[in-house]
């Protein structure tokens, strides 16, 4: 189907993934209430099948999408989009299936987690397929306000409210950034169109430069609050430590992936004139993350926070890619975001399950000798923090390679050094990990006896970890798929400049 | 004339960003980050005459928003305090590396 985007029909069409899941999770928010005889009782575990459904309806609309083709509409229809949409439902339906028996145990199993669940999925499809920057903006607002209503869901933890709080107060705080900046690229080229924004800043010719320059400063550091890169992470660590985990698995996942392909698409597409500008500030950015962040997680003591410093971290071996912003960082890109979306939701996983009653056993000891005593279990932990670190035989050394291979492509050879060096320093606390699971006699024989993971967690975290390993055996498909997916992206560009940036 | 409103705009939007800086009661500091919002949305309106109608249906869509981040942020405060009856950022302190 082609669509013109003349007519609001077409916007239905171009719309439908979103339409699909927003309707499908006011059908679930009906279904909840009505099945429930009072308000303080428990949801059944039938509305999480029926989110998860939802989410596999959003996912079938997606692929109809793929029969799709438009521009000029205010949505993109194109690959990237496609692809993106395809990460966020795969990191929704991961975040379901480790909350059922998430929220039994912590007593808060409502059926209005799932549905904002959804809505914030809807946010993050919207954020990272939106081509003008007012959608991008909505889009973003939609995704963020329902995210700081599940990190404050656990209502009787005061370290859940806190979360929520501070991550409110960040993030309203970057929006705002973000908002100034659009503002003033919006004052600088007349457009919030970012076909359009490309055209016209890729002339060279700008009536008001020092406008336009400081939008684009406004929006990186907007962004950069939002995928956590440092000096802008403050809240992650705390964000993600006091949300219930299966929301920090979402977080960690889906909301810094949606950023992020909004990041790529503005910056990478649209400032394409402007990139020698921009290049230096995520440099830097880059570098500072990669380092700091990976220094940082060394000294935790709790795995559940060095797995957020360790998402700081990869946000700083993306932003390597986006950095390189050609073809082949593009598709490095996305390939990374599926590996690092399947080992982190999984890493999350294993931290759900290890848990007693409501009591989450997250510092460092709570896991020595858990490789005897639940072998399954410490084995797939394991293959998730080899997987972080960049081994071989797990996707993440793979989708390492191609960010490298995209950094070298770009000339960007300080850049690929100092990726390599920082994952040489995550081996460490990676490793240490898995030394304390399999070296270290746990307290008592029966320290890690009955740690019973549910049946879907179990699913999810099977999934994850076969998903990693088959990324590294038959990566072909899946970046094939990558590099067809962003080939449009930088078509306008190249015809604009006459050529492309790297091979 | 367009001159003063952008710098109206970026004066109001400052006092904001120094107000969430500064300040340590959640409630001033969403009060700032409502300021630094309509500063931007002054912004919007100043250029609107010059780049073009999107600026004005931009600042519909940036007042819905603040509403929404309104309802959820003060039910946050509003959660938290239930827990630890202060509104000062500096009593929440159990989230530390």
């Amino acid at each position: 189907m082609e669509l013109d985007f003349q007519t609001s029909v077409d916007y239905f069409w171009a719309l439908l993934p979103e339409i699909v899941l927003s309707l499908w999770a006011m059908g679930v928010l009906l279904a909840d209430v009505f099945q429930k005889g009072s308000r303080s009782e428990a949801s059944r575990p039938a509305i999480a099948w029926l989110a998860l459904a939802g989410i596999a309806a959003a996912a079938v609309a997606n692929v109809w999408l793929m029969t799709v083709t438009g521009t000029g509409g205010m949505i993109a229809v194109d690959g990237f989009r496609i692809f993106a949409n395809f990460i966020l439902l795969l990191a929704a339906a991961l975040a379901i299936l480790v909350s059922m028996g998430y929220l039994d145990r912590h007593a808060m199993n409502r059926g209005e987690f799932y549905v904002l669940l959804m809505f914030a999925v809807v946010g993050m499809m919207i954020l990272a397929s939106a081509q003008d920057l007012i959608l991008l903006f909505v889009g973003l607002e939609l995704m963020s306000v329902a995210i700081y209503v599940l990190v404050g869901f656990n209502r009787r933890d005061p370290r859940s409210g806190e979360a929520a709080l501070k991550y409110f107060l960040l993030g309203a705080f970057a929006s705002a950034f973000l908002l100034y900046g659009i503002a003033l690229v919006f004052g600088a080229t007349g457009t919030t169109d970012l076909a359009l924004l490309a055209e016209t800043i890729g002339t060279g010719v700008q009536d008001a430069p020092l406008l336009l320059m400081m939008g684009v400063g406004l929006l990186a550091v907007g962004f950069a609050f939002k995928v956590a890169a440092m000096p802008f992470h403050v809240w992650t660590p705390d964000a993600y430590d006091g949300a219930p985990t299966p929301i920090t698995a979402l977080m960690a996942t889906g909301v810094k992936a949606a950023a992020f392909a909004a990041l790529l698409r503005v910056f990478a597409v649209s400032f394409g004139g402007l990139h020698e500008t921009w290049v230096v500030a995520f440099w830097w950015l880059a570098a500072l993350t990669m380092i700091g962040a990976n220094l940082v997680a060394l000294t935790q003591g709790s795995v559940k926070r060095m797995l957020a410093y360790s998402s700081i971290a990869h946000a700083g071996y993306v932003l390597v890619a986006v950095v390189a912003a050609n073809a082949v960082g593009a598709a490095a890109f996305l390939f990374y975001l599926l590996v690092y979306t399947l080992m982190t939701a999984g890493a999350f996983g294993i931290v759900i399950a290890n848990a007693r009653g409501d009591r989450e056993r997250v510092s460092l000891e709570d896991y020595a000798g858990l490789g005897w005593q639940q072998p399954v279990m410490a084995a797939a932990f394991a293959i998730f923090l080899l997987s972080l670190a960049g081994f071989p035989l797990t996707g993440g050394f793979i989708g390492k390679l191609y960010i490298l291979r995209a950094a070298l492509a770009a000339d960007q050879v300080p850049l690929a050094v100092i990726l390599v060096m920082a994952s040489l320093i995550s081996y460490f606390y990676y490793l240490r990990v898995v030394i304390v699971m399999y070296m270290r006699p746990a307290p008592a024989a029966d320290t890690h006896a009955g740690l019973t993971a549910s049946r879907p967690l179990q699913v999810a975290v099977g999934v994850a970890a076969i998903g990693v390993i088959l990324l590294f055996f038959a990566p072909a498909m899946v970046l094939d798929a990558a590099q067809g997916s962003v080939a449009g992206l930088f078509i306008a560009q190249e015809a604009l400049f006459g050529l492309s940036r790297g091979p | 004339m367009l001159t003063y409103y952008l710098g109206l705009s970026a004066i109001l939007f400052s006092i904001g960003v120094a107000g969430v800086i500064v300040r340590r009661n959640a409630i001033i500091m969403f009060m700032c980050i409502e300021l630094m919002l309509n500063a931007v949305n002054l912004s919007f309106i100043a250029l609107s005459p010059y780049a073009g109608i999107e600026g004005q249906v931009f600042v519909f869509f940036v007042i819905a928003v603040a509403a929404a981040e309104a309802a959820v942020g003060l039910a946050i405060i509003i959660a938290l305090f239930r827990h630890v009856e202060s509104v000062d950022v500096r009593n929440f302190s159990l989230l530390r590396w």
